[in-house]
């Protein structure tokens, strides 16, 4: 796939910023490494993403160019002097990233739905793998699923809880209640 | 040529408003086709996967509104395929309230009593069974533990769940491949089709005309079957009544469409929109402190980390229902399940200092997402919500081939809905954070606006022509021979799950609408039955030869 590499890093950076991980390397430039463990760039945010059916494919473009524009502009408002060998929004330092996701996701923002849009898919990578089949994932290892600490399905691919009560009462009923088990 | 089909009775949507309507309808006699915009799915198809494109997208909707953002089902079924099948009767007080109207919402012919034996047919025909408390699942039981810890009570909720076929596997939003869910797939749907209604999935009904007979021209178009984005062709079906179930998010916008046709609509269509008076907090409990202050153990030792286990919402606490309060200060708090890829960015960071709802501290929140436990709040809101111009097509612009789209519904929460927010919030905190058991936070508002799982009264039933659309038979005021039977119909939040509630009311208004089709020629007469002895669920391979050409 021929992709601008600024987009894929811009991308990614904005990733990080909504479930932040691990750097994938020394170098990683789009990880700020925050946060331990895999974050939603590892979980596969970039490959939901590109997903026609999601609908922010073909935006993609468009929305690193915006975000990396808010960057620049941020930082000069706040004087702040960006490495320009990687684009605005991934020079920034991560405590700004957040800053700026928090402006951009404002509810008086012009902007709001599309970056609240950006980090609805962001987070789904992380905590759901919407990009690959459940099954897929957990035999990956998919870190979102396996850092939430979602069971997996049993031998045939479904999910069954046998053990799933405490198996008792464990409060009074209220008074009112009707003989179908209703509020009065 | 006269080349146009027809029809007795045309239903749009397959909830309980159409599904009920298109089930006696049909069993007294009359031709009915039912339009779904959503497909038709068999058991075997509610796939237990993430996967965009899979059930879990494909019946599910999530509208985007300026203010308020609305969840409900897209397929044959409706709501009832990915609902949480909790089935409480609406208390008595809810059908006196006045809400900002300054007289009573609901029709004078209408209150707890006159509806408790509809409520009773429903919950034979589904049916709807009490629950014990050795079959509630952990979350049910931690949430009853914490309320009785607090001096709460807390009651398993009456449910449409087989609990013999149930796995407690939590995907019901996904719809149930064991059949334990009693949807519609399994009793009023195939009972209709038995008497030869024809459901036909995938098509969106756009708007309505009217002939010179005063009969209905429905238009419609094809839905693609991956890609909802994409309308194939469209087509015309006349009927001599119609009954309109699209939903409280598409029926007024179906009605508004069809206004430049049709003339002048009531002045509440697309009006007086209720969420439900919906409200979300997530907590993130403390295992030890629910060891040693519950005295909660698992089998295998742990005190609780099991959110993934159970069926929705099994336990709810009913102390705030109390006809005495206030109105605006009355609600439920059950607990609930929430699964990931929907509603985890929405819920918030107990005391974040940074931001709260992604980020750092949002990750190990998430970290300990099998210790979250979701209450949710629905309380008495102001019927606040309003219906901007129709988009193009259906009820919203869809942003995703599924699921996510952005639809008119502007919905600005006035003082009073805070007001039973912010009391449930507080009681909620009272409950949870007594003795450390667990931190608490609202979810936010500020993503995507409150949120309803529960749609209400966009085109309501009333004595009062300037405050409701509908008469007390349901009927579009001005507009003879169009009834509208979905949630849309409801005058106002419930403070309880209302899809008994919105069956009830469809089941009393079956013996007016059956009179009014005989009224204007169709051969058909209340039978006063129920689907009875359906235990196999109905799919598309039931579907009339008639049907499937299309």
């Amino acid at each position: 796939m021929d992709e601008d590499p600024v987009k894929i890093l811009t991308i990614e950076a904005f990733a990080d910023t909504i479930v932040p991980g691990e750097k994938r390397s020394p170098d990683d430039r789009a990880v700020a490494g925050a946060a331990p463990g895999a974050g939603a760039v590892e979980a596969g945010a970039l490959d939901l993403l590109r997903l026609p059916g999601g609908g922010l494919a073909e935006a993609l473009d468009s929305l690193a160019v915006t975000v990396n524009e808010h960057a620049a502009e941020y930082a000069r408002g706040k004087g702040l002097v960006l490495d320009d060998s990687v684009p605005p929004f991934v020079a920034l330092p991560f405590d700004h990233r957040t800053e700026l996701v928090r402006i951009l996701t404002d509810p008086a923002h012009p902007e709001k739905q599309m970056w609240v849009s950006l980090a609805l898919f962001c987070n789904m990578a992380f905590d759901s793998a919407a990009h690959l089949p459940t099954a897929q994932a957990f035999a990956d290892g998919h870190p979102g699923l396996l850092g939430i600490g979602y069971f997996p399905p049993d031998t045939t691919g479904e999910f069954r809880f046998p053990d799933f009560s405490y198996g008792r009462q464990l409060a009074k009923h209220h008074p009112h209640t009707t003989a179908t088990g209703s509020p009065a | 040529m006269n080349t146009i089909e027809s029809t007795d009775v045309l239903v749009i949507g397959s909830g309980f408003g159409g599904a009920i309507a298109a089930y006696h309808l049909a069993a007294g006699g009359a031709k009915v086709v039912v339009l779904e915009r959503g497909p038709w799915l068999r058991a075997d198809e509610f796939d237990h996967d993430f996967e965009l494109g899979k059930s879990y997208t494909r019946i599910f909707d999530f509208v985007v509104g300026d203010g308020m953002s609305i969840l409900g089902g897209n397929c044959v079924g409706g709501g009832s395929v990915v609902y949480f099948a909790t089935m409480p009767r609406a208390p008595r007080f809810v059908f006196e309230r006045r809400g900002s109207i300054g007289r009573r919402m609901w029709p004078a012919s209408i209150d707890r009593d006159v509806l408790d034996p509809w409520y009773d047919r429903v919950s034979d025909a589904l049916p709807i069974t009490q629950q014990s408390w050795d079959r509630v699942p952990y979350a049910g039981g931690l949430w009853a533990a914490a309320c009785d810890h607090a001096g709460r009570t807390a009651n398993p909720a009456p449910s449409a769940i087989d609990l013999d076929l149930c796995t407690n596997c939590n995907w019901m939003m996904a719809g149930c491949r064991f059949d334990a869910k009693r949807s519609l797939l399994l009793n009023y749907l195939p009972a209709a089709l038995s008497h030869g209604a024809e459901i036909r999935p995938l098509h969106e009904v756009q708007h309505l005309t009217r002939n010179a007979d005063g009969s209905y021209r429905v238009h419609y178009r094809h839905v693609d079957d991956d890609d909802y984005r994409i309308l194939h062709g469209a087509g015309e079906i006349d009927a001599k009544i119609v009954v309109v179930a699209a939903g409280a998010g598409a029926t007024p916008v179906i009605l508004q469409r069809s206004e430049p046709h049709l003339g002048t609509m009531p002045r509440a269509v697309g009006r007086y929109f209720s969420g439900n008076g919906e409200r979300l907090n997530t907590a993130i409990y403390d295992e030890d402190r629910v060891r040693d202050v519950l005295g909660l153990q698992r089998s295998d030792g742990k005190a609780y980390s099991a959110y993934q286990i159970g069926r929705g919402p099994t336990v709810a606490s009913w102390d705030r229902l109390d006809g005495s309060l206030p109105e605006y200060e009355r609600f439920s708090l059950e607990q609930l399940y929430f699964p990931p890829g929907l509603g985890t960015i929405l819920a918030q960071v107990p005391g974040a200092t940074g931001p709260s709802w992604f980020g750092v501290e949002k990750k190990e929140m998430l970290r300990r997402w099998q210790s979250w436990l979701t209450i949710f709040t629905m309380s008495e809101d102001d019927n606040e919500g309003v219906f901007g111009p129709p988009p193009e097509t259906g009820n919203a612009h869809r942003l995703s081939q599924q699921m996510l789209g952005v639809g008119p519904l502007r919905y600005e929460p006035t003082a009073n809905t805070w007001r039973g927010w912010r009391a449930s919030d507080a009681e909620v905190k009272d409950i949870l954070e007594r003795d450390g058991l667990a931190r608490v936070a609202p979810w936010t508002n500020d993503l995507v606006g409150a949120y309803t799982v529960h749609p209400l009264a966009s085109c309501r039933i009333g004595d009062d022509p300037a405050t409701s659309a509908l008469d007390d038979r349901h009927e579009l005021r001005d507009h003879p021979g169009i009834f509208v039977t979905d949630g849309s119909a409801v005058p106002a939040a419930l403070t309880v799950n209302p899809a008994l509630t919105i069956a009830a009311l469809a089941e009393r208004a079956m013996p007016g609408i059956v009179a009014a089709a005989r009224a204007r020629g169709v051969a058909v007469a209340y039978t006063g039955g129920l689907p009875t002895g359906v235990r196999a669920g109905v799919g598309p391979g039931a579907m009339p030869a008639a049907a499937a050409k299309v």
